[in-house]
């Protein structure tokens, strides 16, 4: 294994309090020493991070990879390649495989396939029921050993609250995490855009907030009825967001994300049905898109995530309604949390935890930090370089997002992953 | 963000909605319409020759007699060459992508496309994808838009009503699901309607209305208080099965048109109605076939408006 000394850049770990110049010097894999090297360490390489942030690894708590079963819209080798590519050396996925992540076997197998390819680490989040039918629970025990991170049912609905309270009662027993997007499947019936002014004027089938508020209601009195971890995924509404801080100000040990997407864009963007922004959940009201914005400085949502969804052309070169919902992303993380903090004036740091540190400890992780002695997973990047969202600027396979065509800050140069070089750019 | 409907000269491109219409196209599509309406009476040649030579490609995805007909006419009368495509009953049905149909009939050499989809933006789609050369005239996209059905609807409100600027306008009935109350919307708003209001129970309205510029009203004896004019919609059959209307009876009682109610509007004011009438529903027969009734001239007005709409996209 290499030494590596990277030297003269400006390091930040948030989970550290650390934002300073510093050389991070790499032995074994491991961060061996910050600052000054350790006795007799000599590097076989050395990086020049001049004028470079020398940060975590970034973890992305949602990167659909498409396998087993999507392989047209994206493949394993693609989208791992479009993950480092974005400075992520973490990725959970969710369950929304076909077939479903719900046998051991196809977890081992998805695993067994992502570590022959040496790039980011893979945590399949594995399915809550059956077939992701929401009527009979997956062997959760068996699935936790086969790699499974946590338990989810992606975006299939789970109607039935008896058994959506047996599930988290019997994830609680082995104290498993249950990972759920709050929607009401009844009021988001054929809905494709947020119940607002742009539905209402582009006469497009709507999904209120309160499909969001409704089904979040009942996982919080199912999670405090049972005890279990919830971590509720791509909250996106500003009742939704004021529902999580009061349970959280209750003490529910309660975890909560958004997408990358939703602290930028809102309803608005849609302009005239353009397809790239129909998304899951759906985009929301400028007032909407503020709360969430709020939510993630004051700790409410604790980490954003890519929410990766390659979709292939075909599938998107539709009418809005009928186009499939999704966007790339795992290559804009890094940017759009980057953009978050700058526009709303707060630290690069801060920005970095919601990647790095927060999904971290969402996932029950030690990673995500450069302390001494921790496994060198680490993103290099340039803050300052601009660069065009194009296709081809694009390693994943999906090339439709919302921010195509848009100058993004932020331009990662090296990923290391175990102290090795898997990425340069 | 670009008007996708305008040419770099601010000429009207495509005709896809009437939201976002500068007033003067409006007016100028009204105006032309005029010169168009004494075409059919009083000649023996009906024909003019402005698309002499030009295709005009009727595709529906989704069935319409009456609108197609209506366009066919218009453009015959003009002396374009039509063609009509059920694309319901054929490539879609096998399995021929929307973009694949329009690539097809591009590779026709179409002029213009005339265009109805179930799914609202599907004629926005069609002319990000055409041809600079090639026009497209949305004839009924989902819940979106109806722009034909509005401007003559205009054309018959300005015949009858001569101004927009002094009138109170109320449309009833179904306005979520109505892409032709979307575009009526717009159109009386843009041209200078004081007063719009919007008629109907909560479920058949789209949540955020009022921001379309709109007054609403519940209470339709409320709603038609001293109006010029009511747009009545049509009732599709299908919201009596979901949880949207109890019964075509109760709805008919509350929301149908009768003469009782209509007597709370000005004595003048005239009536509209889209087609095809669901009598007893939405309408009573004799309001329909009654004095205030305007509902055949709209038909006929229909034709001489989409004869407008053509000429001005051939840019004749």
């Amino acid at each position: 294994m290499m030494n590596i000394q990277i030297k003269n850049g400006r390091l930040i770990d948030p989970k550290n309090n650390m934002d300073a110049l510093h050389d991070v010097f790499i032995a074994a894999g491991k961060i061996a020493a910050i600052g000054t090297a350790s006795k007799g360490f000599v590097a076989d390489k050395i990086i020049d991070a001049s004028g470079l942030v020398v940060a975590p690894g970034l973890i992305d708590l949602a990167a659909r990879l498409r396998e087993p079963g999507y392989e047209y819209k994206a493949t394993l080798e693609s989208e791992m390649d479009a993950a480092v590519a974005g400075g992520i050396t973490t990725l959970a996925c969710p369950p929304d495989t076909d077939p479903p992540l719900d046998e051991p076997g196809l977890v081992e197998m998805l695993k067994h396939r992502a570590r022959e390819l040496n790039q980011a680490r893979v945590y399949p989040v594995g399915a809550l029921t059956y077939g992701l039918k929401g009527a009979e629970l997956t062997e959760m025990a068996e699935l936790a050993d086969a790699g499974c991170i946590a338990f989810s049912q992606a975006d299939a609905p789970l109607t039935d609250t008896r058994v959506l309270m047996r599930a988290m009662q019997y994830a609680a027993t082995f104290g498993f995490s249950v990972w759920l997007r709050p929607q009401d499947s009844f009021l988001a019936r054929d809905g494709v855009a947020h119940d607002g002014e742009v539905a209402t004027r582009l006469g497009l089938p709507a999904i209120p907030a309160c499909a969001e508020t409704i089904a979040l209601s009942t996982m919080l009195q199912l999670a405090r009825e049972t005890g279990v971890r919830l971590h509720i995924c791509r909250i996106s509404s500003a009742e939704g967001v004021a529902m999580v801080r009061a349970a959280k100000q209750q003490g529910l040990p309660l975890t909560c994300d958004v997408s990358m997407n939703h602290i930028h864009l809102s309803e608005i963007d849609i302009g005239y049905f353009d397809s790239n922004c129909h998304l899951i959940p759906p985009l929301r009201s400028l007032r909407d898109r503020d709360a969430l914005r709020a939510a993630l400085l004051d700790g409410t949502i604790d980490a954003i995530c890519s929410n990766h969804s390659p979709v292939d052309d075909d599938a998107k070169q539709l009418p809005f309604a009928e186009a499939e919902a999704g966007a790339t992303g795992l290559e804009l993380l890094l940017p759009l949390a980057l953009k978050w903090a700058e526009q709303d004036g707060h630290a690069l740091s801060n920005a970095l935890s919601k990647v790095t540190q927060q999904p971290a400890r969402i996932l029950g992780l030690n990673a995500g930090h450069l302390t001494i002695g921790a496994v060198a997973d680490v993103c290099i990047f340039d803050p300052d370089l601009y660069w065009k969202v194009e296709p081809a600027a694009l390693r994943s396979q999906g090339k439709n997002t919302p921010f195509l065509g848009m100058q993004l800050k932020g331009k990662v140069c090296y990923t290391l992953i175990n102290g090795q070089i898997i990425y340069q750019g | 963000m670009n008007n996708p409907q305008l040419n770099k000269h601010g000429e009207l491109q495509h005709l896809l909605s009437t939201e976002g219409l500068p007033v003067a196209i409006l007016r100028g599509i009204l105006d032309r319409a005029a010169t168009f309406v004494n075409v059919a009476e009083g000649r023996e040649i009906k024909k003019i020759p402005l698309l002499h030579g030009k295709s005009v490609f009727n595709i529906f995805f989704e069935n319409s007699t009456r609108t197609r007909t209506t366009f066919e006419i218009a453009a015959k009368r003009l002396s374009a060459d039509v063609v009509n495509l059920n694309i319901g009953s054929s490539s879609a049905s096998k399995g021929e992508t929307l973009l694949d149909t329009v690539d097809n009939l591009c590779a026709m050499h179409a002029d213009m496309f005339v265009v109805r989809h179930a799914q609202s933006g599907a004629a926005h789609f069609i002319a990000k994808h055409v041809a600079p050369e090639v026009h497209v005239i949305n004839a009924g996209d989902g819940r979106h838009a109806h722009p034909t059905q509005a401007l003559l609807d205009m054309f018959t409100i300005r015949h009858y009503k001569k101004e927009f600027h002094n009138l109170r306008v109320a449309i009833v009935g179904d306005i979520l699901y109505s892409r032709v109350a979307r575009s009526q919307i717009h159109a009386l708003t843009t041209l200078g309607v004081p007063e719009v209001r919007v008629i109907a129970p909560k479920t058949l309205l789209p949540t955020a209305v009022e921001k379309l510029g709109v007054q609403v009203y519940h209470d339709m004896r409320l709603g038609l208080r001293d109006v010029d004019v009511v747009m009545m919609l049509r009732l599709q059959n299908e919201r009596m099965q979901g949880a949207a209307l109890p019964s075509a009876q109760e709805y008919f009682k509350y929301y149908g048109l009768t003469q009782d109610k209509l007597a709370l509007a000005k004595p003048d004011a005239i009536v509209l109605h889209p087609g095809p009438m669901n009598r007893g529903v939405e309408i009573d027969s004799s309001v329909a076939d009654g004095s205030h009734s305007v509902i055949l001239p709209q038909v006929t007005f229909g034709i001489a408006v989409r004869m407008a709409v053509m000429s001005m996209l051939a840019g004749k």
